[in-house]
């Protein structure tokens, strides 16, 4: 693909708010619309962004492999650790309440709730970029 | 709340972080997949042990995820019917595990060993979580972690024709996911529920709506699909006969077993009797349709010139057995129809393993070229006939007592017609079962060159195939004991306690 400025200078600016955007949605998700898997596609959007603009080998260089597998299996761990965590006060799994009632920190279980949607925005995150790898990759060079 | 209590969230989260475990644990030395791939398994069985017992003593468990009971929450809640098929289901992931590990080795490459243990583990939990989830979405969402798994598993013989028959796969199986998702939108709309008890409380009074008639029949057809019910069976034979044998096992016994699970709990549960016998008579249509599979799978399985393609499509023909307890729709049917669920489960996995151990040792499981194996096989082989007695339904394997359940609820309902075509589905069995003993014992071919040497397999392999079709057989002999499960499970069906 030839290189075209206007397109690299665009995403280039466009990526940070994006990718803040994407953050907005997933804390968001506590309260209301949104959450850790529209904000994750959305994070997932602005590498999208990137391999268009740049090429997919600029951006695995960066954010290869081994790093999708590690995010995607941190983000569910985040996710079941807390949902474990919520058993030992008593509660159920992912009953958020529990911990909050046996620390007696006012409004614990929102941030529990946004802890739990990060961790499944890491993981969406992680998985829609491997998607698209898999499929952007041609078994050879891409051109 | 004790430890107990929460068995049932143990039961999908902790496998969930062992699959990751294994990923990464794989990542540092590939033989830690095995140990932790087994001892979550096994926990797995000893939780679901623990549970049906629980159940069984007091009754039906619940257990509300976030502690927000139904209609607001999801619920997973066990009884005696799906307590059964939980115990069922992992019974059979322990055989297939510890028989994996050879085979795998085998048959898949050293680098997609983690791969396959995680995709193994991720299948089983899947599998699990649709037994015991109590909310048809959820089911939904178990029923595609599991199919996804299932595509990825099939295609790891990473031969041209495995990638076909998980494309096929994969199409029908899309379908299936998409239809069933229609279905479950379309009850949701009548009755804005999602919960199975909610949905069953509130369903009666918008019974003749044609939302739900259409909801039905994409439930049903959805989950026929994955259950490879007659007509919509045909991406099985490929599925089971290209797969790797490990695979081919897990695939063939549980997941099949899990989705007429599924087909059980929507047409009994959500729609109840009422609905099936009254307002939208289908128990005949099923009837009819289940004995044109028995016999058009065990025709079929008669003419294969391949041994897994055989048995894949004997079990197009078992699985008409099951759904035959569903369009007989009695008592002592559905008992036959839950029994032969785990004696199909056992007995078919025997058969898978011995295919596999053949494959293993001989390298192709061409009928041809399989003439005298039992020299060199002897253990194989007799495992393979005491599971394929079972098959034909002699006394007092397993596959006896079902059949002859079935047959007395057939004649209780008087389907005079129908239990004589089930009988006649037996013999039929026969053929194939007898087609592969007669080339096995009495044909010529591995006795020549090879004299005294043997061809059994490693212990790992022969321990489970062997362990099941004794369990055909004990099965068989003390099915009192099981009937004590399985009688309160086609009573909870009906719609009694």
């Amino acid at each position: 693909m030839r290189r075209n400025v206007i397109i690299k200078t665009v995403s280039r600016f466009l990526v940070p708010f994006i990718q803040v955007y994407a953050l907005y949605v997933i804390v968001h998700g506590a309260l209301g619309a949104g959450g850790g898997f529209q904000g994750g596609v959305v994070f997932a959007a602005s590498f999208i962004l990137m391999i268009i603009a740049f090429g997919l080998t600029c951006v695995r260089e960066r954010f290869n492999y081994k790093w999708i597998v590690m995010l995607s299996a941190l983000g569910i761990t985040i996710y079941a650790t807390i949902g474990l965590l919520c058993l030992i006060p008593g509660g159920n799994y992912l009953e958020y309440g529990s911990i909050e009632a046996l620390l007696g920190i006012p409004h614990l279980h929102g941030y529990l709730i946004d802890a739990v949607e990060i961790g499944i925005g890491i993981t969406v995150m992680a998985t829609m970029t491997s998607i698209i790898y898999d499929m952007g990759d041609t078994g050879g060079e891409s051109s | 709340m004790t430890l107990i209590d929460h068995l049932p969230v143990f039961l999908i989260a902790i496998p969930i972080l062992a699959s990751l475990l294994i990923l990464v644990a794989g990542w540092w030395d590939r033989r830690f997949c095995y140990p932790i791939s087994l001892v979550t398994i096994l926990s797995q069985f000893g939780a679901a042990v623990i549970i049906l017992a629980q159940v069984m003593r007091e009754g039906t468990v619940r257990y509300y995820l976030g502690g927000w009971a139904p209609p607001l929450g999801i619920e997973l809640a066990i009884d005696s019917f799906n307590g059964f098929i939980l115990a069922t289901i992992l019974l059979l992931s322990v055989a297939t595990v510890i028989y994996a590990r050879k085979s795998v080795e085998h048959e898949i490459g050293p680098e997609k060993t983690i791969a396959f243990y995680v995709l193994f583990q991720l299948l089983v939990t899947g599998l699990v979580g649709m037994t015991i989830t109590g909310d048809i979405f959820n089911l939904y969402v178990f029923l595609e972690i599991s199919s996804i798994a299932a595509y990825a598993l099939i295609a790891s013989a990473r031969k041209p024709r495995s990638y076909l028959a998980s494309f096929n796969y994969l199409i029908l199986g899309s379908i299936a996911g998409g239809f069933i998702l229609i279905g479950t939108g379309n009850l949701y709309a009548a009755t804005g529920a999602l919960n199975m008890l909610d949905i069953a409380r509130l369903l009666p009074a918008s019974f003749e709506l044609a939302t739900v008639h259409a909801g039905f029949l994409f439930l049903v057809i959805g989950y026929s699909i994955k259950a490879a019910f007659f007509p919509l069976h045909i991406w099985l034979p490929d599925a089971y006969a290209e797969s790797p044998s490990a695979v081919t096992i897990l695939i063939s016994t549980v997941m099949s077993k899990v989705s007429v699970y599924a087909l059980f709990r929507i047409i009994f549960t959500i729609f109840t009797t009422a609905y099936i016998v009254d307002v939208f008579p289908v128990t005949g249509f099923i009837l009819f349709i289940a004995t044109v599979a028995m016999i058009a799978g065990a025709v079929i399985a008669i003419a294969q010139s391949d041994l897994k393609r055989m048995l894949a499509y004997s079990s197009i023909s078992q699985i008409g057995y099951i759904m035959f307890a569903l369009g007989v729709a009695n008592q002592i049917a559905l008992e036959g129809g839950i029994l032969h669920i785990l004696g199909h489960a056992v007995m078919k996995g025997c058969l898978f393993m011995v295919a596999g151990l053949i494959i293993y040792r001989v390298g192709t499981s061409r009928l041809s070229d399989l003439g005298g194996i039992a020299k060199v096989m002897p253990i194989s082989c007799a495992a393979f006939a005491l599971a394929g007695a079972s098959m034909i339904g002699i006394p007092p394997t397993i596959g006896f007592m079902s059949k002859y359940y079935l047959v007395l609820g057939a004649l209780e309902a008087g389907h005079w017609v129908y239990a004589a075509i089930l009988l006649l589905g037996s013999l039929l069995a026969v053929g194939y079962i007898w087609r592969f003993i007669e080339i096995a014992y009495f044909r010529d071919g591995h006795d020549g060159g090879s004299g005294a040497r043997t061809l059994e397999a490693p212990a790992s392999m022969l321990a489970p195939m062997v362990a099941l079709a004794l369990l055909c057989l004990l099965l068989g002999i003390f099915v009192e004991g099981l009937m004590e499960i399985v009688g309160p499970a086609a009573s909870l069906l009906l719609g009694g306690a």
